[in-house]
């Protein structure tokens, strides 16, 4: 049998990459194994070629994501090469089959076929078993257990052991979230290596040596950093006197870089992705406090989806039972978030199945002023009641938030346009700007899949302006750093070296908020005022940005920059760098794409182009659509202080610019219709609130930031309905046929209206308000501020254990500003906007003087809310009294 | 062996050990020091690669891998760094030459390390030295410190403008350092921890780039070999392990210490010169080359102590550290003590050495205490079988070969061990060459696993 395979399975083991050939193409090798002849791309591991003809070799620590160890020696084989002269010669030891890659020629012999190859793996997983406790029945892994399968497969019925084994503690607390059950460690060393080569993060280690090697964080007893009394006598663990490390306790020697490293437990920050090495672990030593214990993975459905938290738009799985999410983890997608997730994104489900979860449609009992509960078709006449007679007033805006599925906000934006006879419709719940909307209309809308993961790791240079990579799309950060690790460069225009850029090894290019818009156009080869970075950064960062396949990445935050987009728009035409946006929320991305903005129609359709409104209409199957030009998020918000009615969708008037006024609007509004998964801040004055599903709950896409539609089926099948189906029933009421009934003939259908071929709209015109440098004054500092991966959002709720890996709030300043405003280093700072004041730890930071970073919606920091200032507003800081932080209250009970 | 011409002592490494303050620079210069540094420094460095190469050189450190085609392995100069590592992180079980040679005439070292780095294009030396060895430290530090202000060392080594540096940098402790790539990371700052080859050291070893690992005994062999000419070291030895070495007889033997003779001198003729087994004893076995190397009888007193004649005769030559056992040892015993050394200085890399380690101690444990099992000198074999040539490195493999090695001679020993404790058939103290405690219920670890052990 010959077998010729295309290519690895996979993305390049082990990161070693298929060396390609003189013509590009990739060199195949001819190798046999157990007597069958393939062709494997030179490089290819002999355990991964094995693989390729259904061979699969036991094996610990190997992944094709990290690189080779050789440690656990579980892979041994049979492997003979041939000499110059063409004689096979075999190798006198069994040698590790996830180490050694093809050679022309090579011959390997698995436990298929060699008894030495057999008895070694027999002899190996025999020692791996010799001190690994028996409680199979009580672990989290049986079941689902590569040790406990292949220890079935290729070991030994009885055990010889007859001595003593080696135990532990039980168990280690590495983060609230993460526990380390050592005697069960087999140390395989991949979540070690995980830390170390993917997420580049000091999380774990290996510490001691032969059989008192362990896994664990910094250890002052271990490492006999403890003072000579506290030293154990025997370095051979014996256990039973050992105690366990109160979280926050016992790690302080390992702290010396004050409170923005630690964590809301008040352990030393450590990862957003340790998840992943609690699934890679090939047994149950690391496991997850949220579900430790709380399942057997035989009894668990496994249901692929995509999550719902940023715009990376990784692969998962939710695993669930009798209607629950027990459970969720990485999917294996190489394109995108290879086997990886974040911890939001694995543990931040508990939101969906939280006590305020809506189950039954609410209207306001307009005898008491309460909400009660009704059925679906009160609430539904209600609704279409309420919003006919405000449609015949005031009108009706719909603010859809961004974290609708694709079919939900195409559904929204055609409800507005159809129904509500209005283009007010924006799904920006953040600051926004109307160059950002010109912005979006003009490269964004109707793009297709631009800038990919791919893409990244083959670009030379990459700017990331107004992007925190691993706070806001942290899988972007993940490749960001693969490539970094292959010689990509990475530039950040941001007030200080974020830890994902560090990791990624970016040199930053210090930038006061607001200065962004400058720095773009001095990219693009424009006299400007004189900058935070140096003319010689500047020219550097051109240079790198004009080689082929250089990126720029701009966020979100970059529309409270005035003249940033079309800066970025410029700097990008100049220098010949593609330019790709990252939004932080799931939805937006295709948000744009439905027309859920009062200027686009599907399909990056300019709503003042009547070919564009007449191509809409017709595949809508009305006369017309509004053509008056729609208002954006803030002034629907105006609006409604004037009367407009509202149809919301999933907003939290927190993360609005200005949470007051969005109140007040919703308080003033003629009507309001919510449509949420839990009790929100709205409902305060809806007058009625359909509930609708969480993602895990329905059918939907989302668009990634690549423009790359990530569909999903419901992992959990309930009665609860998508936003689109609920605004298919609301418009019936209202006497209009939505067709939004079915998700898969709603993406149908927005597939159908598909691109747009006229003129896009115009790109924001060049100096459409003043290019602002801003800088801090004897008053005050200038505001940086951007939300962290893991803070006060409500979709985090319910996780206590996911909450206590949290950053812990700080403000950063640099030492100068420190020094100018009488604030002690180790000491808190009171930072003060018009609305009120947040009082956190000072992280004295290396950054611009004059300017103050906070993060948005942290525990205890509220900026939006508390503060009322954006990025780019002078604030206030002054001097508080230390006391001790807020913690996490609770979190471990 | 019949026509054997009788073997002498060549000092070579020792030939002025006994002189007063032997480790100073003016004594080494007394007996030529350093006039073999001039004599490479004019020579094209290819010429020295050349003459090492044709000495018949090989490593000193165990292994026994031709030193000239060592340094051959490395890429042509790029222009950039590329490193000298001598290895003394000598801790073996019974291997005890590099330590002496080291305290006697650090220079030697010193002036190996000139010669090497000018035969190989590297301006930076490093020398791992055992932590342990404080002593040692002092006086290598104090060494270059000499050679440093005398122009042996430094940036314009004997006014050729050769840059030649050295850094002395003390270990903290473990075996596995040893292993050159283990002793690599531990060099870097990081775990000492065996690295997956390839690359190998000579491509891309210390800060990964092109690296000698070489031994501090094959190093200080080398100004001798320039000295007085590949021809001479070839002459001396045998054909294949050509040369001279320094012998370490330890345990029960009359005068212990360093014998520096021709490679294939007999254990027989190195007792002769050390006077004997203690007196009223007679050989039981011994290690021809450390605890790593399967151990011999009285049947092998005439086995040429050179690679090929110890190989053919199933050992190794390894460190050449003759470690003698007369009859009133017990071998389970001294075989348990060294696996209780395997077992501590196992790095925990890789499951065989590291698990296997842990159960081979605790078998030998209960075969020590008289309560083995009828099977245990089977899985002992078993075991040792699974570790040899499946663990990461060769300190698997030499935790087996004292085990495997001496049931092949003595399993009798280890089946007595079912019954009767090896402190009653051998007791302690009638083998004990200082004072010991009583020992009549068994040494104190054994007595506290034997009480664990229900």
């Amino acid at each position: 049998m010959t077998l010729v395979t295309g290519g690895p399975a996979g993305p390049p083991p082990g990161g070693v990459p298929a060396v390609p050939g003189a013509a590009g193409q990739v060199e195949l090798v001819p190798v046999l194994i157990d007597g069958i002849e393939l062709t494997v791309p030179r490089g290819t591991l002999v355990i991964r070629a094995a693989e390729q003809v259904g061979i699969a070799i036991p094996r610990f620590c190997d992944h094709p994501l990290l690189e080779p160890a050789g440690a656990c020696r579980q892979c041994l084989v049979e492997i003979a090469t041939p000499d110059r002269e063409g004689n096979l010669r075999w190798m006198p030891k069994p040698q590790a089959s996830c180490t050694i890659t093809v050679s022309p020629g090579m011959v390997v012999r698995t436990q298929e076929t060699s008894e030495v190859a057999d008895k070694a793996q027999h002899g190996v997983m025999e020692l791996l078993l010799l001190n690994h406790p028996l409680d199979c029945p009580v672990c989290d892994k049986g079941g689902e257990c590569p040790l406990q399968n292949q220890a079935m497969t290729n070991g030994r019925g009885e055990t010889r052991f007859l001595d003593r084994k080696r135990t532990f503690p039980k168990p280690i607390r590495i983060s609230t979230q993460v526990l380390l059950d050592r005697e069960r460690c087999i140390l395989c060393q991949r979540c070690t290596r995980f830390s170390q080569e993917i997420a580049g993060d000091p999380f774990i280690d290996l510490q001691e040596r032969g059989a008192g090697q362990q896994i664990g964080t910094f250890s002052p007893e271990l490492l006999r950093f403890a003072t000579r009394d506290d030293r154990p006598g025997d370095r051979r663990p014996t256990g039973g006197d050992e105690t366990l490390d109160p979280p926050g306790e016992a790690h302080a020697l390992g702290v010396t870089e004050g409170p923005a490293e630690l964590d809301e437990s008040g352990q030393p920050f450590s990862s957003y992705y340790s998840g992943n090495t609690i699934q890679i672990c090939p047994v149950g030593a690391l496991t997850g406090a949220a579900y430790r214990f709380r399942a057997r993975p035989f009894d668990l459905v496994s249901s692929p989806s995509v999550c719902e938290h940023c715009a990376s738009g990784c692969a998962i799985r939710s695993d669930h039972r009798r209607g629950l999410v027990l459970r969720r983890l990485a999917g294996a997608d190489p394109a995108v978030n290879e086997e990886w997730n974040c911890d939001k994104g694995r543990w931040a489900f508990q939101y969906a199945q939280a006590p305020d979860r809506l189950r039954v449609p609410l209207v306001r009992d307009p005898d008491t002023g309460q909400l009660v509960e009704t059925s679906w078709p009160d609430a539904l006449a209600t609704a279409a009641a309420g919003l006919a007679a405000a449609h015949r007033t005031h009108g009706v805006g719909v603010l859809v938030g961004g974290r609708a599925t694709v079919e939900d906000a195409y559904a929204y934006a055609k409800f507005a346009r159809t129904v509500l006879d209005t283009n007010d419709i924006d799904f920006r719940a953040r600051p926004h700007s109307a160059e950002e909307e010109a912005f979006l209309g003009h490269v964004v809308a109707g793009s297709g899949l631009g800038v990919t993961y791919a893409d990244l790791e083959a670009a030379p240079a990459v700017l990331l302006v107004a992007l925190d990579p691993q706070e806001e799309s942290p899988i972007l950060a993940l490749r960001l750093r693969k490539a970094a690790r292959r010689g990509l460069r990475v530039h950040d225009a941001a007030p200080f070296l974020t830890d994902g850029s560090r990791k990624a090894g970016a040199s930053l290019l210090p930038t006061v908020p607001g200065e962004e818009s400058a720095l773009l156009r001095a990219m693009a080869g424009e006299a400007t005022a004189p900058l935070t970075v140096t003319p010689e950064q500047v020219d550097a960062v051109r240079d790198a940005l004009g080689a082929a396949g250089a990126v720029i990445l701009v966020g979100e935050r970059l529309a409270g920059v005035p003249g940033g987009f079309r800066a970025a728009l410029d700097a990008s035409a100049a220098t010949g760098a593609r330019l790709a946006w990252v939004p932080r929320r799931a939805g937006e991305r295709g948000a744009v794409e439905a027309g859920a903005l009062p200027g686009l129609l599907p399909g990056g359709r300019p709503i003042g182009d009547a070919a564009a409104r007449v191509d809409v209409a017709a595949a809508w199957g009305v006369g017309t659509l509004p053509s008056a030009p729609g208002r954006d998020t803030a002034g629907i918000l105006a609006a409604a202080e004037a009367g407009l009615g509202l149809v919301v969708g999933g907003v939290d008037p927190d993360d609005l610019p200005d949470p007051a006024q969005a109140r007040r609007a919703l308080a003033a509004a003629t009507v309001v219709v919510s449509l949420e998964v839990r009790a929100s801040a709205v409902h305060d004055h809806a007058d009625v609130v359909l509930p609708v599903a969480p993602t895990a709950e329905k059918a939907g896409a989302f668009l990634d930031w690549e423009g790359r539609l990530r569909p999903f089926a419901p992992a959990l099948a309930t009665d609860a309905l998508a936003d689109h189906a609920i605004l298919d029933e609301l418009a019936r009421e209202l006497g209009v046929e939505l067709g939004a009934a079915d998700t898969a003939a709603l993406r149908a259908e927005l597939a159908s209206i598909g691109g747009w071929d006229g003129a896009r709209p115009p790109a924001p015109a060049v100096g459409s308000s003043a290019v602002r440098t801003a800088r801090g004054s004897a008053d005050g500092v200038v505001l940086a501020t951007w939300p962290l991966l893991l803070d006060a959002g409500r979709m985090q709720d319910g996780e206590p254990y996911l909450a206590g890996t949290a950053h812990r709030a700080v403000a950063r300043v640099s030492a100068a500003t420190a020094a100018r405003h009488g604030l002690a280093a180790d000491g808190h700072v009171r930072v003060s906007g018009h609305l009120g004041d947040v009082v956190v730890p000072l992280a004295v930071t290396e950054m611009p003087d004059g300017v103050v970073w906070l993060p948005t919606n942290s525990r205890g920091c509220a900026v939006r809310a508390g503060l009322g200032a954006a990025a780019g507003d002078l604030v206030r800081l002054s001097s508080a009294p230390t006391g001790t932080p807020a913690r996490l209250e609770g979190a471990l009970t | 062996m019949t026509d054997r011409q009788p073997v002498t002592l060549t000092p070579v490494l020792s030939r002025f050990w006994d002189d007063a303050r032997s480790w100073t620079l003016d004594t080494y210069r007394d007996h030529g020091g350093y006039g073999a540094l001039r004599t490479a420094l004019d020579l094209d460095p290819a010429a020295v690669v050349d003459a090492v190469k044709a000495s018949g050189l090989r490593g000193r450190g165990g292994a026994g891998f031709p030193t000239g085609m060592k340094w051959g392995f490395l890429p042509p100069p790029d222009g950039r760094p590329r490193y000298l590592v001598v290895n003394a992180d000598e801790s073996e079980p019974g291997t005890c030459k590099d330590t002496p040679l080291l305290l006697a005439a650090p220079h030697l070292l010193l002036e190996g390390v000139a010669i090497t780095c000018h035969a190989i294009g590297a301006e930076r030396a490093f020398i791992y030295l055992r932590g342990e060895l404080l002593h040692v430290h002092r006086r290598l530090l104090r060494a270059v410190e000499e050679a440093e202000a005398a122009g042996y060392l430094g940036d314009d080594v004997l006014g050729t403008g050769r840059r030649i540096g050295v850094v002395v940098h003390a270990g903290a402790g473990a075996y596995i350092c040893g292993e050159e790539t283990a002793l690599l990371d531990s060099l870097e700052g990081r775990r000492g921890q065996p690295r997956l080859k390839p690359p190998f050291p000579a491509v891309a070893g210390l800060y990964a780039r092109p690296t000698v690992v070489n031994n501090v005994e094959s190093i200080a062999s080398v100004p001798s070999i320039v000295e007085h000419g590949a021809d001479w070291f070839s002459g001396l030895g045998t054909e294949k392990s050509t040369g001279y070495g320094l012998f370490s007889l330890s345990g029960h033997v009359t005068r212990p210490g360093q014998y520096e003779a021709p490679l294939g001198i007999t254990l027989r003729e190195l007792l002769d010169m050390a006077g004997g087994v203690r007196a009223g004893h007679r050989l039981k076995f011994w290690t021809p080359g450390g605890s790593s190397t399967p151990i011999f009888t009285d049947a092998h007193l005439d086995v040429p102590l050179d690679f090929e004649a110890v190989g053919t005769a199933g050992s190794m030559l390894g460190t050449r550290a003759l470690q003698i056992f007369d009859e009133t040892t017990s071998v389970v015993r001294a075989v348990l003590r060294w696996t209780e050394f395997y077992e501590h200085e196992s790095c925990g890399k890789c499951t065989p050495c590291r698990e296997g380690t842990y159960w081979l101690a605790q078998i030998l444990h209960r075969l020590e205490a008289g309560r083995g099992t009828a099977e245990d000198v089977q899985t002992l074999l078993d075991t040792c079988d699974n570790i040899l040539g499946r663990s990461f490195c060769a300190l698997g493999d030499g935790a087996t070969s004292p085990i495997t090695s001496a049931i092949q001679y003595f399993r009798e020993e280890f089946e007595a061990g079912m019954h009767t404790p090896a402190w009653e058939l051998f007791p302690y103290e009638r083998s004990a060459t200082v004072p010991v405690g009583d020992y009549a219920a068994g040494p104190p670890r054994s007595r506290e696993l034997a009480g664990s052990v229900a």
